[in-house]
């Protein structure tokens, strides 16, 4: 196994198959924990930690389970990683382990995990296999927080709770709500769509 | 009288998608056509309303046990089995509709809304009326919003939208405005 696939594998997940604005996978928790930057972030790391080990586990696991039982196996081992999460963040993070609520626990129906196991860890090997959860986790993260920085910024004014904007501005209460949410991520979809298709289009005028 | 608010609650005013975002990858990915957006929610409905009654004595047995920390691995694989044996009763009952369901019908298993609807029963402390009281209203809205949402979608379609905004930039726009739509329920209650 050599580091340039491993690289490849890894920066795939956080550009070119960015899990949230290149597959539009994982759109529960996107859309209803951003309202924060905070929330974000935790929920984003939360993501990759089981992405990781579930990618990892059923990588080394891939000729032991039957191919027709493989979507039960997924969620048990999808499942016991969450159970982990949900543990140690109610043990050291209470304060965010109320905010994110039932969606810790939803973490083991997030599409991106269920998707990467089938499509990458199934049938690929370990180190491959963590490389694409590491990079796909982190490619999530970034695009949530972006998000939840958006609508935080024009929700409350503040970022991580500093306030960044000036004096007059009134706070848009929509952006914190669901409406907001969907509004906002659609409008950050349709920036990247047309920021990647502008680059494919220079792309091609350089060859 | 309290039933009817939780169904009320659970339809409307809580409305699973448009106001908790649960489900939303099917709301998003099965919405291009009426018919199929239907289906789906017939079968969620389905799904959600027999995992209410089956995860409510599954709770009972874990607390029975002390063994509540189980209860993620444990609803989801109830989840599971569920939605394996819809897959073969459909299969032997009615051939066109399972077919017509295709791939989505495994995918019922990742859909939040149904571990999500299992969970909170859970944390509100719901009996089992009430659990299958809220699962069902919960259903009943995820269907609402997913077949409103595929009328819009399919006027959409000929609409002569720019290209940065075509697909789901779009229809998440239209999901945002729906969304706005729904929260002049929220007095209801």
């Amino acid at each position: 196994m050599d580091f340039k696939a491993l690289r490849k594998t890894f920066l795939n997940g956080i550009f070119n198959e960015n899990p949230t604005f290149r597959l539009v996978l994982g759109m529960c928790p996107t859309l209803a924990i951003t309202y924060q930057a905070s929330n974000g972030i935790g929920m984003g790391l939360a993501t990759t930690f089981v992405l990781v080990f579930s990618n990892l586990v059923i990588s080394l696991l891939r000729n032991l389970i039957p191919e027709k039982i493989r979507i039960p196996a997924f969620i048990v081992i999808i499942a016991t990683f969450v159970t982990v999460v949900e543990m140690v963040m109610h043990a050291f993070l209470p304060a965010l382990y109320d905010t994110l609520g039932v969606f810790i626990s939803l973490i083991v129906v997030n599409c991106i995990i269920f998707a990467r196991a089938e499509a990458f860890a199934f049938k690929n090997p370990p180190l491959l296999s963590a490389a694409d959860g590491l990079g796909m986790g982190l490619g999530f993260t970034l695009a949530i927080t972006l998000l939840s920085c958006i609508r935080e910024l024009l929700g409350s004014g503040t970022i991580f709770g500093t306030r960044f904007m000036p004096e007059w501005f009134e706070p848009m209460a929509i952006a914190v709500q669901p409406a907001g949410g969907f509004i906002l991520l659609g409008l950050t979809l349709a920036a990247v769509t047309g920021i990647a298709a502008r680059s494919q289009k220079r792309k091609e005028a350089a060859k | 009288m309290n039933l009817i608010l939780i169904f009320v609650g659970a339809v409307l005013v809580n409305n699973f998608v448009m106001n908790k975002f649960m489900g939303c990858c099917p709301f998003l990915g099965v919405s291009k056509k009426t018919e199929t957006a239907f289906g789906m929610g017939m079968a969620v409905t389905f799904v959600i309303t027999v995992a209410s009654l089956a995860t409510y004595f599954v709770r009972q047995l874990l607390v029975a046990l002390e063994l509540e920390y189980l209860q993620t691995i444990a609803f989801i694989l109830v989840i599971a089995v569920l939605v394996q044996v819809v897959e073969l009763v459909l299969r032997k009952l009615s051939y066109a509709l399972y077919q017509a369901l295709g791939v989505y019908l495994p995918l019922i298993t990742t859909n939040c809304a149904v571990l999500g609807a299992t969970i909170l029963n859970v944390d509100s402390g719901y009996n089992l009326i009430e659990s299958v009281v809220n699962g069902f209203g919960a259903a009943i809205g995820f269907t609402l919003a997913i077949v409103l949402f595929s009328g819009i979608r399919e006027k959409m379609e000929m609409s002569d939208l720019p290209a940065w905004m075509q697909g789901f930039p779009g229809a998440l726009i239209a999901a945002g405005l729906m969304a706005v739509a729904f929260s002049g329920f929220a007095g209801l209650i």
